[in-house]
């Protein structure tokens, strides 16, 4: 038996959400009496240090097909290290890729997947886990009845120390067919240069109080100095002032970060159910009557175009 | 072409969530359902997709007769027919199980559902199916075209998006702007009425997990207000009291 995690590289190295997910997953095996392996797909530097994280042993897949998250091809070898490993529990952080393979590996090794998990298992009543439901407005205690289950986690829900300890690093061969490779995946476009906003600790947000594309520098300026990534309201992202992958709310992105900032954003229900796991969050809107003050914990009444550089002001001198 | 729609049938977006005092399950009084948001935009692309080559379309759900107005109102957006199976969709490999049974009898070329569903959020019906049926599964999916038996997709990736093409058949996951939702004519809602729905008990009922009890979060404290005047004072508040900075 073991507790397996499914460890998401961006450039050779593990995402930070990833790295939650080996804590917690070590956690979970330390509660099962068992040991944690983390799994790494394609290139991929400093393994070991996946060690500190709390994985005692790194399976690393070192194919170069593997380097771009290829869904089919992935799935079939989490499952293979999953049977590899005799692996009870499957742990992986929520992403585009990470919730697609989920669902694949689930179909295939028949094991019961609880998503958007908040909490560590509890045993002590057959395996439980709490889910956030509803899009962050409720939770589920939801039993997983089969030998082989899957986690896959929510962000920011499980804090971990590093320690000094390495985890041992072993190749693995699994056996990939061509038809997991049907599927070609012929141009990528990403932002670069701007922190991913699913992973961000801090998202700065705008909505339409902004009035327009052109006054965004106050959003990319407050983002620029809080080490924070940048979202915006629906009908922001529909006028295209902002790319889509930043639209943040029901049917967009849900951000679980520490800090949430809202700039000339209503508060409309569909949006706080993309931020309301938020940790923290600040309201900055004229209308003093704005719904979304009922869910911030700091709140300004003001205009934003006054307000906001005031804000940047005094967080450069921080 | 062949092309089959899964819908799910949840509470309205704008819904306060309630559950019943002992928190087993929703407390629906005055909840209105809908089609969710994603299946609805899985929706309208299917229907796109029926006109231009002509392609039959069916609509599935998995539910109790209480979702035939999801159903109907898919109809009078365009489907041809309808299949319900009857059963309550409490566990996604029990509802992916249902699908890629009515897949196998028939065949089809596309199967389209939302990336998630609005209630439980789970985002794993697609991948169960596409692996049920040993058929690629993509999502979340914002852009689709068909040529000839090639799909070209758009797929939502973290501050970005990937371009993809997989020979059909294929299951997908869609979100916006794959299409923009549709609002049924008259003249749908009236054929709707006429279209056939055939309700069929589960195959191999199964459940892999189960939700025991439903709970709220714990309500938000006061939001603690800042003069506009002061709005500085903000930052060394996140940095001492909230101690988020
Ligand atoms: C099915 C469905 C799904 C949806 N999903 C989403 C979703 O995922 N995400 C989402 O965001 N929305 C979603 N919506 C839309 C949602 O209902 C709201 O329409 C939207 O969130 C409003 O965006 P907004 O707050 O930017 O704009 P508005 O509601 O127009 O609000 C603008 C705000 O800016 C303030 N303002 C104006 N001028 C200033 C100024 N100078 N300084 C400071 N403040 C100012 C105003 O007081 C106002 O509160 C969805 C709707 C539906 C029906």
């Amino acid at each position: 038996m073991s507790v397996l995690i499914f460890v998401e590289t961006a450039e050779g190295k593990a995402k930070p959400s990833s790295l939650e997910a080996v804590g917690y997953g070590a956690k979970v095996a330390e509660m099962l009496g068992t040991t944690a392996t983390a799994l790494v797909l394609g290139d991929a530097q400093e393994l070991e240090k996946l060690g500190n994280y709390g994985a005692s042993k790194v399976l690393h897949v070192a194919d170069s097909r593997l380097n771009t998250g290829i869904i089919q091809a992935y799935s079939n070898v989490i499952a293979q290290a999953v049977e590899k490993e005799n692996a009870s529990v499957l742990v992986l952080a929520k992403s585009s890729l990470g919730d697609a393979v989920a669902a694949r590996v689930a179909g295939r090794l028949k094991a019961g997947l609880a998503s958007n998990v908040v909490e560590l298992p509890n045993l002590s009543n057959g395996f439980v886990v709490k889910r956030s439901i509803y899009t962050g407005k409720a939770f589920a205690n939801t039993m997983i009845s089969t030998e082989k289950k899957i986690l896959a986690i929510k962000k920011n829900i499980y804090s971990v120390t590093p320690s000094s300890n390495t985890a041992s690093v072993e190749a693995f061969a699994p056996t990939l067919n061509d038809s997991d490779f049907v599927a070609k995946i012929t141009n990528t476009e990403k932002a670069t240069g701007t922190i991913s906003l699913p992973e961000a600790n801090i998202v700065v947000s705008g909505g339409r109080g902004l009035k327009g594309p052109e006054n965004w520098g106050i959003v990319e300026e407050l983002a620029k100095v809080l080490g924070a990534a940048t979202g915006c309201s629906k009908p922001v992202s529909d006028l295209h002032w902002r790319p889509h992958h930043e639209h943040v709310g029901q049917t967009g992105v849900k951000v679980s970060p520490n800090l949430y900032i809202a700039i000339g954003i209503s508060g409309a229900i569909q949006h706080l159910a993309g931020v309301n796991s938020s940790k923290c969050i600040v309201v900055i809107n004229s209308d003093p009557e704005a719904p979304f003050f009922q869910a911030a914990d700091y709140g300004i009444v003001g205009d934003a175009f006054q307000v906001v550089p005031k804000i940047i002001e005094a967080a450069k001198k921080m | 072409m062949k092309i089959l729609v899964c819908i799910t049938h949840v509470p309205d977006t704008t819904t306060k969530i309630k559950f019943t005092p002992d928190g087993s399950k929703l407390d629906t009084t005055g909840v209105q359902f809908v089609i969710g948001p994603y299946d609805d935009y899985a929706l309208s692309r299917a229907v796109e997709l029926k006109e231009q080559f002509g392609a039959t379309l069916t609509v599935l759900n998995v539910g109790t007769a209480e979702t035939e107005p999801s159903i109907r109102k898919a109809l009078a957006l365009g489907c041809d027919d309808a299949i319900r199976i009857d059963a309550e969709p409490t566990d996604a490999f029990f509802v992916a199980e249902q699908i890629a049974h009515i897949c196998k009898q028939n065949n089809y070329d596309l199967v389209l559902m939302g990336r998630e569903s609005i209630d439980f959020n789970g985002g794993q019906v697609h991948g169960i199916v596409g692996e049920l049926l040993g058929i690629p599964s993509f999502s979340p999916v914002m852009k689709l075209d068909i040529e000839g038996n090639i799909a070209k997709m758009a797929r939502e990736i973290e501050g970005g998006k990937e371009y993809l093409e997989a020979p059909l058949p294929l299951v997908l996951g869609c979100q916006e702007p794959i299409a923009e939702w549709k609002i049924p004519n008259m003249r749908g809602i009236m054929s709707a009425k006429s279209k056939p729905l055939q309700v069929i008990a589960p195959a191999n009922p199964q459940e892999l997990t189960k939700s025991l009890s439903f709970e709220l979060p714990p309500p938000k404290g006061a939001c603690k207000m800042i003069p506009a005047e002061e709005a500085e004072k903000l930052i060394e508040l996140l940095k001492t009291e909230a101690k988020v900075l």
